[in-house]
């Protein structure tokens, strides 16, 4: 019915939706051309088939995982999961496919064209978060730790255990403006949750003279002699710049309330 | 004096100093505390000359009662004073780290009354942090020279990771440039922590919840372009350094001129910052290539080729160790190879293994192969039409801005000789044995 070289999956945009595809793949011995979100506005020539997601097909899939390729693959792509990669969904297929083939080898094979890619992609994701997890800059509201972030990939699932870690008696919260997701925290439980829209509400005194504080530390530490403008931007692109204190990126004003932060955080 | 006035002028006073490094330890707070620390260690931001800012960089006091020459908080500077309280301090260092703008505290200290009493006051700035606010962040303390030793043991207790510092490559240098400070003043509070880190180890293995001393080690830093001594004898004091005091790292800082003296480089001299590169780049040639001093410079060599970065100068003057076989070679050759570095040669280990590497390969793999398709074969080949010629490996082996520095030293004097470097005299490398230049950068390949 569907023709090889034009076939499209259409899945629901999950993880276990994605190992549908792949079940569906073996099941019906295709590979398809493309794999879609259900929103994708693209139009294709081709009509996509749609994939039902099935848990009782993809728990059979994430159990062959480990067993057939080993647990370091199945961390590799559940972060693989997580990049901002062009076709991410099809490499990760086509990466299942060869790991079912090559077995545990599958790692090893930095080669091959689709390992590599999806090598660069997940080293771009641990990158950034890791980056992030020090230009996080959090703003203290009414005793909760609030944070705005905009990274290409989707780090927060990746930045949960160091937050955690880091504040376990506080509760914090960070948004991520790019996915309309958010970290919640409070003591010893956290969640990612999705977000519409955040507008910080005006600092308070206090907040306002750790924010001037840190201004004055951060334009004190450069030896002048040395300034090296390149240099920072290479370590530090500019596209985070936009959240952190030391830019000087004065909050919005805001209609959201002081206590309207809490409601935010678990229940 | 409010904080403000007092932050200001304590980090203007702390920012000669170096090391800002939050690696080396890895550990999460306790249930009622605050902070943790990652073994990598983690960078908050970049200051605008491209050091990176990862602890609040600070001094407990700039009043000092030592003169060394080269210091901007010598006595004998006038400068506006100031001094934190402990409380101070530690309210300031969890405010900034809540809002996660710092991963800990980096405390030094100008030497107030007496090294003693200002160690004192370190070590109660950090209880308070370490105690009261049940602080687990990174912590790195500066060992004051002729500190008592039972002070020392304390604050290391209290801290991830201390340095001494070695301020001057020489006991000439310093005995000129810092008269309060000796050779043995400095090794001998580097020596203790050594000893104790050693023992401390001991106890970890006996008891699991042994209090851990100084457990992300300890390092040092030495000012360079202040004073006569060559690179040879840094790198081979570098070297000691992490062999007999088992450092984690030795940071180099570029003189900056900050006090006009006789003894001293002029005012208008500019840090000599493409010196402290090249001895950066021999310090990871030290620490991770398997490269050893007496190999990167010798008796004759006493100075960095500024042209060219130590692993290039290395491998010119080894030609006889190239071409190497990428699919063969084990993994300490390889990571001798230009353009070849730690990631790369281990992702070549782990890819041999199950396919034979061609030229695209390895540049999947991450090999700079414009440098290294001179120096290396695949399967017994090397690179299709690969042209050897003078300008071709110079030009690989140089950024263009450095091939622009070369051939002004050696200008192309005419278009049918391809070098002039053998009748040119040698302008800006004067100092720099000239045969040896071009016997490295002629040499055939």
């Amino acid at each position: 019915m569907f023709d090889q070289s034009n076939l499209i999956y259409r899945y629901d945009g999950s993880f276990d939706g994605l190992l549908c595809c792949v079940f569906e793949s073996y099941d019906k011995k295709e590979i398809p051309t493309e794999i879609i979100l259900p929103d994708t506005s693209q139009t294709f020539l081709f009509t996509a088939k749609e994939i039902k997601t099935d848990i009782e097909k993809s728990s059979r899939v994430l159990a062959s995982i480990p067993e057939k390729m080993g647990y370091d693959a199945l961390n590799f792509i559940r972060r693989a999961f997580l990049t901002c990669a062009a076709k991410k969904e099809l490499y990760i297929l086509l990466f299942l496919r060869l790991g079912y083939r090559y077995g545990r080898s599958i790692m090893g094979m930095l080669t091959d064209d689709t390992v590599n890619t999806l090598f660069k992609a997940v080293k771009h994701l641990d990158n950034e978060s890791h980056l992030l997890k020090g230009f996080v800059r959090f703003s203290i509201f009414n005793n909760v730790l609030v944070a705005q972030i905009e990274p290409k990939n989707y780090v927060l699932p990746l930045m949960t255990q160091h937050f955690s870690e880091r504040y376990p008696e506080e509760r914090f919260f960070i948004y991520d403006k790019t996915h309309g997701m958010a970290l919640v925290y409070q003591p010893y439980q956290s969640a990612i949750i999705p977000i519409e829209d955040l507008e910080l509400p005006e600092p308070d005194e206090q907040e306002q003279s750790y924010r001037e504080l840190w201004k004055l530390f951060y334009d004190t530490i450069e030896i002048q002699g040395r300034h090296n403008p390149k240099c920072r931007m290479s370590h530090m692109p500019k596209r985070y710049w936009k959240y952190m204190t030391e830019f000087g990126s004065s909050p919005k004003k805001s209609h959201l309330k002081l206590e309207d932060t809490a409601k935010f955080l678990i229940p | 004096m409010d904080v403000f006035d007092k932050l200001k002028i304590l980090t203007d006073a702390a920012k000669y100093d170096v090391a800002c490094t939050s690696s080396g330890v890895n550990k999460k707070a306790a249930a009622g505390g605050i902070g943790s620390a990652a073994a990598s260690g983690i960078c908050h931001s970049f200051s605008g000359d491209g050091r990176c800012i990862s602890l609040l960089k600070v001094l407990m006091t700039n009043v000092c009662a030592y003169d060394c020459k080269y210091c901007v908080n010598r006595k004998s500077n006038d400068t506006p004073r100031a001094s934190f309280t402990p409380r101070e301090l530690a309210e300031l260092t969890i405010n900034f780290y809540r809002r996660n703008y710092i991963e800990g505290l980096f405390l030094s200290s100008g030497v107030l009354k007496n090294p003693d009493y200002t160690t004192e006051q370190m070590i109660e700035a950090l209880r308070i942090l370490r105690e009261e606010y049940r602080f687990f962040g990174y912590i790195h303390a500066k060992a004051i020279p002729g500190t008592d030793s039972g002070l020392i043991a304390r604050l290391g207790m209290l801290t991830d990771r201390m340095s001494v510092n070695i301020e001057l490559p020489s006991q000439s240098s310093l005995q000129l440039l810092a008269p309060d400070k000796s050779k043995h003043s400095i090794l001998a509070p580097m020596k203790y922590i050594q000893n104790r880190i050693q023992e401390n180890s001991t106890d970890i293995i006996k008891y699991r919840h042994a209090p851990k001393f100084v457990p992300a080690g300890q390092s040092t830093q030495m000012i360079i372009g202040a004073t006569p001594d060559t690179d040879f004898q840094i790198l081979n004091l570098t070297e000691g350094l992490y062999k007999k005091y088992k450092l984690k790292r030795v940071f180099f800082s570029a003189y900056m001129p900050v006090a006009e003296n006789a003894l001293l480089p002029t005012l208008d001299t500019t840090p000599p910052l493409w010196r402290e590169h090249r001895l950066y780049q021999a310090d990871w040639l030290l620490r991770f290539y398997g490269f050893t001093a007496n190999e990167l410079l010798d008796q004759q060599h006493q100075s960095f080729n500024p042209f060219l970065d130590p692993k290039c100068n290395w491998a010119l003057h080894h030609m006889d160790f190239f071409p190497m076989n990428v699919n063969r070679a084990p993994y300490s050759d390889l990571l001798r190879v230009p353009g070849i570095g730690v990631n790369s040669a281990k992702r070549i280990v782990i890819a041999r293994r199950l396919a034979t590497l061609q030229f695209n390969d390895l540049k999947k793999l991450g090999v700079v192969l414009k440098r290294a398709q001179y120096f290396i074969t695949c399967s017994g080949k090397a690179t299709g039409n690969l042209k050897i010629t003078q300008d071709k490996v110079l030009q690989s082996l140089m950024s263009e801005k450095t091939l622009g520095m070369y051939h002004q030293s050696f200008p192309l004097q005419s278009q049918n000789k391809q070098l002039s470097l053998f009748e040119q005299p040698s302008l800006l490398l004067s100092g720099y044995p000239q045969e040896d230049l071009q016997r490295c950068l002629t040499s055939p390949i």
